[in-house]
């Protein structure tokens, strides 16, 4: 049975595309469900496709002591959306390493549920978007502290480059912690380039252009640094770049 | 090769050179010396092109062409190099994609093919011992987590990597240690010492130009040259202080 229709009503949704996904909802809506046991590891690396809409909804289970560690670009022409909901149980272990990268009118959109469950669990996510256009790219990250979920670490760090006036960037952390011994650290930032950077870079012989375009692979590429098979996600970033700079 | 007439200059609508001359020859090392403020750094950063510094009168020719009508990268690609006092961290590219990119880029405006990655890995390992500096350091992101004397150093590399005709270097030798100094002191006329090269070596002190013997020295004060003079003029300055100097 398909999930009934989202609506902005529903903040998890708010920033979505709905007219774009509504075609193709019957097809996409099932999230997938993954688990991880005790102790285990997995990694993924998540590539673009080339259809309009992506909509990727995962549920991922970590057991005791798993560890999970997920690359991920998000660069639909019109609507991407990278959904997932997360559980840890004690000392399990999640990492997101995320870009959205979008032209045009396009929305690309990270929604994410983080529930340690159990305790000293570690979860850290880390978002990077650039935009030119007038596309959005949307962080809405949830992270949940059980009661007793204590020494839970949590990290989501969010940074946004916007290339023109019409570009979006939507980020909004949100925690709820029910537990009193715990980190959990946000960061949040969007900006445009920065100045000395590309100064820098041009009177070393870079034109202005080819100047841009490498210091935004510097701030997207250094989330596939962990990546035990980096070079498709890369390719793909790249390519995605020289579509925006 | 360089010569800058009547030069004004403005940043933040604040005058900073005001009617500055100097002319250095090919094969010729010029120090600028003066006092905090006197427009040293300004000068560096209008003839590199620095946007926000802007050039309000008079002219500046590199080989008798209109420098200041240059764009930074355009400056670079014919043979101009700017080594900065504060280097720049550019997280995320390592210096070699940096450093390649860059000289490619420089090399295809002047009609040249680019270098394989294999020749310019060569390049880059010989010149970075040569400067004693471990190639490992390379292969991290530009400048991030480099002291203050790496950095330095690290722009001596660049340089010898680019192999510039003219060099501007901007307190290259503050925050160095004295085996540092030696060391870009001997970096500098290595690369630099030609019958066509040239360089203009902004200075507070007098102790690099124990490494590297200036042709002549300016004085820069209040945007302009106050005085030149012979070697001697920077032990004299040394001594006396650029006030009683002036004198």
């Amino acid at each position: 049975m398909t999930a009934p229709f989202p609506t902005r009503r529903q903040e998890e949704w708010r920033y979505a595309d709905l007219d774009a996904l509504k075609p193709v909802w019957e097809q996409l809506a099932e999230p997938v469900t993954m688990t991880v046991g005790a102790g285990e590891e997995l990694e993924e690396i998540w590539l673009p496709s080339s259809d309009e809409v992506q909509l990727r909804r995962i549920r991922l289970a970590l057991g005791e002591g798993a560890e999970a560690r997920i690359f991920a670009l998000n660069t639909a022409p019109v609507y991407g959306r990278i959904e997932l909901e997360v559980s840890l149980a004690q000392e399990a272990n999640f990492e997101l390493f995320c870009a959205n990268i979008g032209t045009g009118l396009s929305t690309n959109e990270i929604v994410t549920t983080v529930k340690h469950a159990g305790g000293r669990g570690r979860s850290r996510q880390i978002v990077r978007s650039v935009l030119n256009g007038k596309a959005t790219g949307s962080y809405l990250g949830k992270v949940e502290v059980a009661r007793g979920a204590q020494q839970t670490d949590a990290e989501q760090s969010v940074k946004a480059m916007l290339l023109d006036r019409g570009a979006t960037a939507n980020c909004k952390p949100e925690l709820e912690i029910f537990a009193d011994d715990v980190k959990c650290a946000h960061g949040a930032t969007v900006g445009e380039l920065d100045p000395m950077q590309l100064f820098y870079a041009e009177s070393r012989g870079l034109d202005p252009a080819s100047a841009r375009a490498l210091l935004l692979e510097g701030f997207v590429m250094g989330l596939w640094d962990n990546a035990s098979d980096p070079g498709a996600i890369c390719t793909a970033a790249r390519d995605a770049l020289r579509r925006v700079v | 090769m360089l010569e800058i007439t009547d030069l004004h200059a403005t940043v933040a609508g604040k005058a900073i050179l005001n009617g500055l001359t100097l002319s250095v020859p090919a094969g010729e090392i010029h120090a600028i010396m003066g006092p905090n403020g006197a427009g040293k750094s300004t000068l560096g950063y209008v003839l590199a092109g620095r946007p926000g510094y802007e050039a309000t009168g008079g002219a500046v020719t590199f080989d008798g062409q209109d420098l200041l009508g240059m764009e930074p990268h355009e400056r670079a690609a014919a043979g101009l190099f700017l080594g900065f006092q504060y280097p720049v961290e550019i997280p995320g590219i390592s210096y070699l994609q940096f450093l390649r990119e860059s000289l490619n880029s420089q090399r295809r405006s002047r009609g040249e093919p680019d270098l394989s990655g294999g020749e310019f890995i060569k390049l880059a390992r010989s010149q970075a011992s040569l400067l004693g500096m471990d190639t490992e350091m390379l292969k991290r992101p530009v400048n991030v987590g480099f002291s203050g004397g790496e950095k330095k150093r690290a722009e001596m590399v660049q340089m010898g990597i680019m192999n510039p005709r003219f060099a501007v270097l901007d307190e290259t030798d503050s925050g160095l240690d004295i085996d540092a100094l030696k060391a870009v002191g001997a970096g500098i006329n290595r690369i630099m010492r030609a019958p066509d090269k040239g360089v203009l070596l902004i200075t507070h002190y007098q102790r690099l130009l124990d490494y590297v013997e200036p042709d002549r020295v300016h004085v820069l004060r209040n945007g302009r040259i106050e005085r030149s003079g012979g070697p001697e003029l920077a032990h004299e300055l040394e001594r006396e202080g650029y006030t009683e100097a002036a004198a």
